[in-house]
């Protein structure tokens, strides 16, 4: 047991913490309100290796762990959550899946430009009647010679107005159900192919979140990530490692919005004090630094299986909604201790505190974890 | 300004991130685990029922080498990391609480000061005896008037040639009557406040020494817990702790370290609570199915399961920081959450129980009678919270 950082991770995360603070922080408040999508972030982040954090260098990643990813997902979102989701998607639910599930033909020609941000990916998985439970999916994709055409609605899709490249999940034959689906790697460009405007959301604004649609659209079949039914296989394991960057990222929104509230209640006086030399503040502060460190170790423990090739399934659930459900409490805390001022946007915790929200939703809700935890808690461990 | 700007535990740059246990740390802790279950699980409801005090179960913990893990080898002792003693007392306390408590003052608040602060003569003297649990060992700092606020003690020990001469008298002492040396915090200047108190060992039969009656209480209620008594008690000057004016230090030091074994204590209860919750909610039927079939029930357990994840990984966290200067915070972050995330858990498990939860014939009954004191003993969860705030305050 051993809690301490390689050489290479340190740097990296100081390397990162420049970055977020140099090139991401002047923005973030903007891109809240504007909802405008960063490509110029998304771009620098790829030239520094951030679009693919642990792929191999071979595929135009950085070559790190996965351990190393949550370090950038956590320092990003520690100065902008939407930034840090974009990240977290290209990484996690694209690159991540191309790793495991591409062939070597596929990877050279999309996991190569993604994973070196010269392209971003979206993960096109839920619809609008199909969310936590995704055999309900409506679009189809059926094979017709050397080709399949796929015909459907995706929504909520994070980089959905600027993806280049889409993993797109459709069924083969509906009447399957969840064994029916099957992934595609989608160009954005082809024919058939559109995505709706951004769409103004709670948090995380923009993240260029939006819906896409098929239409009759036509890719070849070598552009079929594993094989007929495979779908929901591979996105239930993609899904189980992006839960560990949506934990990096709770963690990282949380630490951005104590740090904000620590300083806070040093400068600002009230009855002739500090609001630290408050109790009720020094124990806000006490619960919000112990919740977040208990996030974060969890956060590293899944990072840790995962690389390890050990089971990670349930830490990674465990991280996810402890984190998450963390960083709405810490967020919300951290707005309380700022007072009137903190619900002002002339500070940055209301923004912290509705970025917060999304992380106990996307990726599998609360209560989609704790579904995953019962099952092993009760029936597999 | 005070920002936390470093991630978790370790701010120097090292070998890398590693949740797994020793090959050591593995055995100990399966080795422990079989132990509680074939030699302490047997009679535990009598003895908490009768209050009984299991003396042969810590002869043989002591043999075994429980009761002083940390001690150096070269005193008796077993010479574990604190990792490794922190998986003992949490298998241990899964079983029993009551014997984890008086594990965890032997080895935690009694003979770890001795090893960090005793003359190379005081260790050899006491050290074997505590170390192989010939004797055990307990920890007198709180007074009827000084519990949270330990600066304000009153028991005094004024110099006498080569003695201490001591007067006045400790609450709340675990194993009194039953253990041999206790590390006592007592005020040595009265004019010095805070530093002048001192750290003294006081032996069970040094002349003027006392026991009080057993005290009546809502769980642990097979550990010991009494007052003692100072009565012109007379001990050897080189049973002096450090050096004079240094007992509140010495205090808080063997606090901030005895934290992680009360963290310890707390995720071995929580996790037996989730484990009688799980059985019990496999094997209960209601309306036709077992009620583990209730989503409501799954995510309770699910709740459970993930708090005791971070509980742990809180305290394995603060044991290997354990010599950073993050120590302090980290431990009490540990004892907090653990503590209390313990209580949730046993709340919840017992409600899983039902109406038979609140029966003595079922183990969750116990369980959360002995939880309730974990946020109070070893500084309640308020004093945690005061320690974490001045450490990220930096005051």
């Amino acid at each position: 047991m051993r809690i301490e950082l390689t050489e290479e991770q340190k740097l990296l995360q100081e390397t990162v913490r420049r970055f977020a603070e140099e090139v991401v922080r002047p923005r973030a408040k903007e891109i809240d309100e504007s909802g405008e999508f960063p490509r110029p972030f998304f771009d620098q982040a790829g030239e520094l290796g951030l679009a693919g954090v642990a792929i191999p260098e071979e595929y135009g990643g950085a070559g790190m762990d996965t351990l190393s990813y949550c370090l950038v997902i956590e320092e990003i979102s520690r100065v902008c959550a939407t930034s840090g989701v974009i990240l977290s998607v290209n990484n996690s639910l694209v690159c991540d899946p191309l790793l495991k599930f591409g062939t070597e033909e596929q990877k050279k020609e999309f996991l190569t430009p993604l994973a070196s941000g010269k392209k971003l990916g979206c993960f096109a998985l839920t619809e609008p009647g199909a969310g936590s439970d995704p055999a309900g999916m409506r679009t189809t994709a059926r094979r017709d010679g050397d080709d399949y055409v796929l015909n459907g609605n995706k929504i909520f899709i994070t980089n959905g107005t600027d993806a280049d490249v889409a993993l797109v999940f459709a069924s083969v034959d509906l009447a399957l159900k969840h064994k029916g689906i099957t992934c595609f790697i989608v160009p954005a460009d082809s024919p058939g192919y559109s995505h709706g405007t951004h769409e103004f959301k709670l948090g995380v604004n923009a993240s260029g979140t939006t819906e896409l649609a098929f239409e009759d659209l036509r890719i070849p079949a070598r552009y079929r990530l594993g094989g007929e039914g495979d779908g929901f296989k591979v996105a239930m394991a993609t899904l189980d490692g992006g839960r560990i960057g949506i934990a990096a990222q709770a963690v990282g929104i949380a630490q951005g919005a104590f740090e904000e509230a620590l300083a806070y209640s040093q400068e600002r006086e009230q009855f002739g004090s500090h609001l630290s030399d408050f109790q009720a503040i020094q124990f806000y502060l006490a619960d919000m630094s112990t919740e977040l460190d208990a996030a974060r170790l969890l956060t590293w423990k899944a990072a840790w299986a995962k690389e390890n090739q050990k089971r990670y399934s349930l830490e990674a659930a465990q991280a996810k909604l402890f984190a998450s459900e963390m960083a709405q409490r810490v967020t919300n805390k951290a707005l309380q201790i700022h007072g009137g001022y903190g619900y002002t946007k002339e500070y940055n915790v209301e923004r912290y505190f509705r970025d917060a929200r999304i992380t106990e939703i996307y990726e599998g809700t609360s209560e989609i974890q704790k579904m995953v935890i019962a099952d092993w808690v009760l029936n597999k461990a | 300004m005070a920002v936390l700007t470093e991630p978790v535990a370790d701010t120097a740059a090292g070998t890398g991130v590693d949740f797994s246990f020793s090959e050591d740390q593995q055995l100990v802790r399966d080795e422990v685990r079989r132990f509680a279950e074939e030699r302490i699980r047997p009679g535990i409801a009598e003895r908490d029922r009768q209050h009984t005090f299991p003396m042969d179960i810590f002869q043989e913990m002591g043999e075994m080498g429980l009761l002083g893990m940390l001690v150096p080898e070269e005193y008796g002792g077993g010479g574990v990391d604190t990792l490794t003693y922190l998986l003992a007392v949490e298998e241990i306390s899964r079983v029993d609480p009551a014997v984890a408590v008086t594990m965890s003052v032997t080895n935690s608040v009694c003979c770890w000061p001795i090893v960090h602060f005793g003359s190379e003569e005081l260790k050899r003297r006491v050290l074997p005896d505590l170390a192989s649990g010939k004797v055990l060992g307990g920890f007198g700092l709180t007074e009827p008037g000084a519990g949270s606020d330990a600066g304000s003690l009153k028991t005094t020990a004024r110099r006498d040639g080569d003695f201490w001469v001591l007067n006045g008298e400790k609450a709340w002492i675990t194993n009194a009557g039953f253990a041999k040396y206790f590390v006592v915090v007592v005020r040595t200047n009265p004019e010095a406040g805070k530093r002048g108190l001192s750290a003294i060992v006081v032996p069970a039969d040094a002349p003027g020494f006392s026991v009080g009656q057993p005290e009546e209480k809502m769980g642990l209620k097979s550990s010991r817990t009494a007052q003692i008594y100072f009565s012109d008690c007379r001990v050897p000057a080189a049973n002096l702790l450090g050096e004079e004016g240094q007992g509140l230090k010495i205090a808080l030091a063997t606090l901030d370290h005895s934290r992680l074994g009360i963290g310890a204590q707390a995720a071995g209860i929580h996790q037996r609570a989730l484990e009688l919750a799980v059985a019990y909610a496999k094997e209960r039927v209601q309306f036709g199915q077992p009620i583990a079939a209730n989503q409501a029930i799954q995510f309770k357990i699910a709740q459970m399961a993930t708090e005791l994840a971070a509980s742990r990984a809180l305290t394995y966290a603060a044991a290997v920081a354990e010599h950073t200067p993050r120590a302090g915070r980290l431990a009490a972050q540990a004892k907090v959450y653990c503590s209390e995330a313990a209580n949730r858990a046993c709340q919840e498990s017992l409600q899983i129980h039902g109406g038979n939860g609140f029966h003595d014939d079922y183990e969750i009954s116990r369980l959360y009678r002995d939880v309730r004191v974990t946020t109070i003993y070893e500084g309640t969860s308020e004093m945690q919270r005061m320690v974490i705030a001045r450490h990220l305050l930096q005051r």
